[in-house]
């Protein structure tokens, strides 16, 4: 059974911001996409990049050759290595997403007052009541 | 080697005829150009990429008595159709039209070349079919020329050199590709130059076998272009052979392109899926020379490594000196291979084949 | 940072204690390291016309990069400065993460190679070496290469001859595009110094000859140039064949740095192919040419092919031959092979000892 990790405040990522968490002794980069969070292995499956280090961008398709048709801006992270496009929705890297994807954890955001109660791990932080706090399950 | 590795009614892809000399196109040029050849003393548009006499040109025993291999539509026939057996042969002409740096003049010597070859050759043999030289100096005359030729169904595709004046998948050059899918003719690509950029990219080597091996990366570089810049994306119907590529080059060029295309794809977003499965979809090679050790063992492996049983035609490229004896298929291709590289595959590929003949 | 290292510790458990030497890491010399050893003249006319290389732009590339400086993103020092800039980033971030024993020094730029003003590269290429030099008296497990000013054969063979016996030198140090294809007679002098220092000559892909980029003129996509290097790898390669160097200098030694190896056997296939017709033509050659590629080239491993098949690649690895096959990681390049994983899982012990070490050791006297 995943556990729940306090891995951060959440303010302490904005939308647009990412950081890079470790929950049960896993390497894990937390997104928030306007408000969304998102969370990824932090090893890129490919060769082992730090998904956290590599550049955000947008979503690159193109319906007809000299057309380059750009959506999705923030949503993408290229890794930091041999900048393979991964998702950050649902981890599937562009070029191969069937077989090659970042792992994704559940993630959420509680209320300080919430998670006093239990079951939660908050390996390196003190929880404070009136305040949101990101959870990743791992 | 006394095997007999040819199929029975095969497809032979690539047969070069010879042009003797300029004066055998005089009749299909018309007057001016006629005329000028004889002021100018234009006596000669044999390539450098095939120096007549090198032993590579042909099998010495290929040769007329004056030199010439595949002289005449008989010739090539006992060969081609008597020795080996093939059931059809196509004609791809190196004759150095497409050298020519006036585009007026490449367009006129293009015209007289596929009208020659129309007389001596197509309507000499109902075997015989024949690729349509283009002049790739201006891309207008070029579709003209194909729109020209393709009225006559033995022309069943359109042939380029595979060294250029810049890479074949730039965008001007598009209007031919859309010709070639309507009329349902593959791009032929054979080695040559036509000379107008050093044979290699470090520049102009000092000996003919550089220049020959060469042609493999030549090939390279344009099925990087054609994939790049998008022309399967646009022309989804049109197919790509390389002949006389040398082949085995493939997989080893489709793993490193494959490899950058994961991390750099954004730079050509048209190109939405890795670079094998384009080409396996749209290019096809043809097997002489098939550039692996004798040892048939080597052959499989090489065969093994393209991963598909698809992308490989029969052809001999007779009369050029890739072979000894009669093994035009190399040992090591399987039976069942081997007859589908010399019926299937081609009929797949050239889509005229599958008519009868006018 | 510290939570990464220590959870690939783990999962690299005996990786850790593998001999590693890396042939293909390039530090970021600057020009300030290089200002003692240029005279005033060549420093003023840095500042004023900078290197041109054989293409049109003034600063940066003929083809934009993909990253900036086409470095790993996270290359870049903490402290500021170019990736690669910062020994101690560098020592952390690279050789001490990876437990790297020695690694091979190959600077790209500025250094001067393949620039319009020869002179010029005479001048860098010389600063460049003992810029280099800096760094070995700081950090023992960089060897150095002799960079030379390739476009002038006699000027390269002195600067080999200067660096010749000087330990800190591992190799002779060239880009694969050249001029004029390798094995030209321009080149000849270069092949006679390295020999007589006994060093091997590194050739690493990339640099601008001055002539378009493929046999059919320049093509218009970065990708385009990455794949190509291997095309001008299989000219350069053959030509250095078929001009009969290695009948010249039998003692040479070429190493082929990040060009790719995945080609390497079919064009062996290739040019003994056409040689059997043709050898009239190069009677100097005494065997055929895919003998003198088994016998004279050693190749570099990044950018590791990555095949649909794994088979594959080893059947191309044995075909090369394992004991021609070394290690390189590219640092700080984006295209960077991690010690710890690119290599074919299904190597046998003795097979990765040859490939992560055994080879270069050998080849480049290491101790
Ligand atoms: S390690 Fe991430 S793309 Fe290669």
């Amino acid at each position: 059974m995943a556990k729940k990790h306090v891995v951060a405040a959440a303010s302490e990522i904005p939308p647009g911001g990412r950081k890079l968490v470790t929950a049960d002794g896993r390497a894990i980069v937390v997104f928030n996409l306007g408000g969304e969070f998102f969370a990824l292995s932090n090893r890129c499956p490919h060769r082992g990049g730090s998904l956290c280090e590599g550049s955000l961008t947008g979503l690159v398709l193109s319906d007809d050759p000299g057309h380059y048709d750009y959506t999705r801006r923030g949503e993408i992270i290229r890794c930091p290595w041999h900048s393979w496009e991964f998702d950050i929705r649902t981890g599937k890297s562009w070029c191969d997403p069937d077989r090659v994807k970042a792992r994704r954890f559940g993630v959420s955001v509680e209320k300080g007052a919430k998670l006093i109660e239990g079951p939660y791990v908050a390996e390196t932080f003190r929880v404070s009541v009136e305040n949101d706090y990101v959870v990743v399950e791992a | 080697m006394t095997d007999v590795m040819t199929e029975v009614g095969a497809i032979d892809c690539d047969v070069h005829p010879s042009v003797p000399d300029v004066a055998a196109l005089l009749p299909h040029l018309d007057t001016f150009w006629r005329d000028s050849v004889v002021e100018r003393g234009l006596n000669s548009l044999d390539s450098n990429s095939y120096p007549l006499k090198s032993p590579l040109t042909s099998r010495p025993e290929w040769r007329n008595k004056s030199g010439l291999p595949a002289a005449s539509a008989k010739e090539v026939g006992d060969q081609v159709f008597g020795r080996w057996q093939s059931g059809t042969a196509i004609l791809n002409c190196l004759y150095g039209v497409q050298l020519l740096f006036s585009e007026d003049m490449a367009a006129a010597f293009c015209r007289a070349l596929n009208d020659w070859v129309v007389k001596e050759w197509l309507d000499r043999d109902p075997r015989m079919r024949a690729s349509i030289v283009i002049p790739m100096q201006n891309v207008e005359y070029a579709v003209d020329e194909i729109e020209r030729c393709a009225k006559d169904r033995r022309f069943v595709q359109v042939l380029v050199l595979a060294m250029q004046e810049v890479p074949l998948g730039r965008r001007h050059f598009w209007p031919i590709y859309a010709a070639c899918e309507r009329h349902g003719l593959p791009l032929g690509i054979h080695a040559g130059s036509a000379y107008r950029n050093p044979v290699t990219s470090l520049g102009w080597p000092t000996w003919y076998i550089e220049d020959y091996a060469a042609q493999a990366p030549g090939f390279q570089s344009q099925m990087a272009s054609l994939i790049c810049e998008g022309v399967f994306a646009k022309h989804p119907g049109l197919k790509v052979v390389l002949i006389e590529s040398g082949v085995t080059w493939l997989p080893g060029f489709l793993w490193r392109f494959g490899k950058f295309w994961r991390g750099l794809r954004t730079e050509v977003p048209w190109v939405d899926r890795a670079p094998w499965e384009i080409v396996r979809d749209h290019f096809r090679l043809t097997i002489q020379p098939f550039d692996a050790p004798d040892d048939p063992h080597a052959v499989e492996r090489a065969i093994e490594h393209l991963r598909s049983d698809d992308i490989l035609l029969y052809a001999s490229d007779y009369p050029h000196w890739q072979f000894d004896g009669d093994a035009v298929i190399p040992a090591g291709f399987s039976p069942a291979l081997r007859r589908k590289i010399a019926i299937s595959n081609p009929l797949a590929t050239y889509a005229r084949l599958k008519e009868d003949a006018r | 940072m510290n939570i990464e290292v220590s959870a690939k510790a783990r999962a690299n458990g005996q990786n850790t204690r593998l001999d590693i030497v890396d042939c293909d890491f390039h530090p970021k010399l600057t020009i300030e390291m290089m200002r003692p050893f240029l005279s005033n003249q060549w420093w003023v006319y840095l500042q004023t016309y900078g290197n041109r290389s054989r293409h049109g732009y003034s600063k940066g590339y003929a083809y934009p990069k993909m990253t900036p400086q086409a470095a790993r993103r996270d290359a870049w020092p903490p402290g500021g400065g170019l990736p690669a800039s910062d020994l101690e980033f560098l020592q952390q971030q690279h050789l001490d993460y990876y437990g790297i024993s020695a690694a091979i020094m190959n600077p790209l730029s500025p250094t001067g190679q393949g620039d319009m003003n020869i002179e010029l590269s005479v001048a860098m290429a010389s600063a460049a070496n003992e810029a280099q030099l800096i760094w070995t008296g700081r950090e023992p497990r960089l060897k150095s290469s002799v960079v030379v000013p390739y476009e002038d054969g006699a000027a390269s063979a002195a600067e080999i001859r200067k660096r010749a016996g000087n330990k800190d030198f591992a190799q002779v140090f060239m880009l694969s595009r050249t001029g004029e294809a390798a094995g030209r007679k321009r080149y000849w002098p270069i092949y006679e110094a390295a020999v007589e220092a006994s060093l091997p000559v590194g050739i690493h892909a990339f640099g601008y000859s001055g002539w378009p980029m493929t046999s059919s003129g320049y093509p218009s996509f970065y990708i385009e140039e990455m794949t190509e290097h291997a095309t001008a790898a299989q000219v350069m390669v053959t030509s250095m064949i078929m001009e009969g160097i290695f009948e010249r200098w039998p003692d040479l030694k070429i190493v082929l740095i990040e060009c790719g190896f995945g080609w390497l056997p079919a064009l062996g296939w290739r040019l003994d192919k056409q040689w059997k017709r043709l050898k009239g033509e190069v009677p100097h050659l005494q065997m055929a040419p895919s003998e003198y590629i088994k016998k004279h080239f050693w190749v570099t491993t990044q950018p590791m092919e990555e095949t649909e098949n794994p088979d594959h690649l080893l059947e191309v690895m044995n075909w090369i031959g394992m004991d021609r096959i070394m290690f390189s990681s590219d640092y700080p390049h984006w295209d960077f092979d991690d010690p710890f994983v690119s290599l074919p899982p299904s190597l046998t012990d003795e097979q990765r000892r040859k490939i992560y070490s055994g080879n270069a050791r050998a080849l480049y006297q290491l101790d």
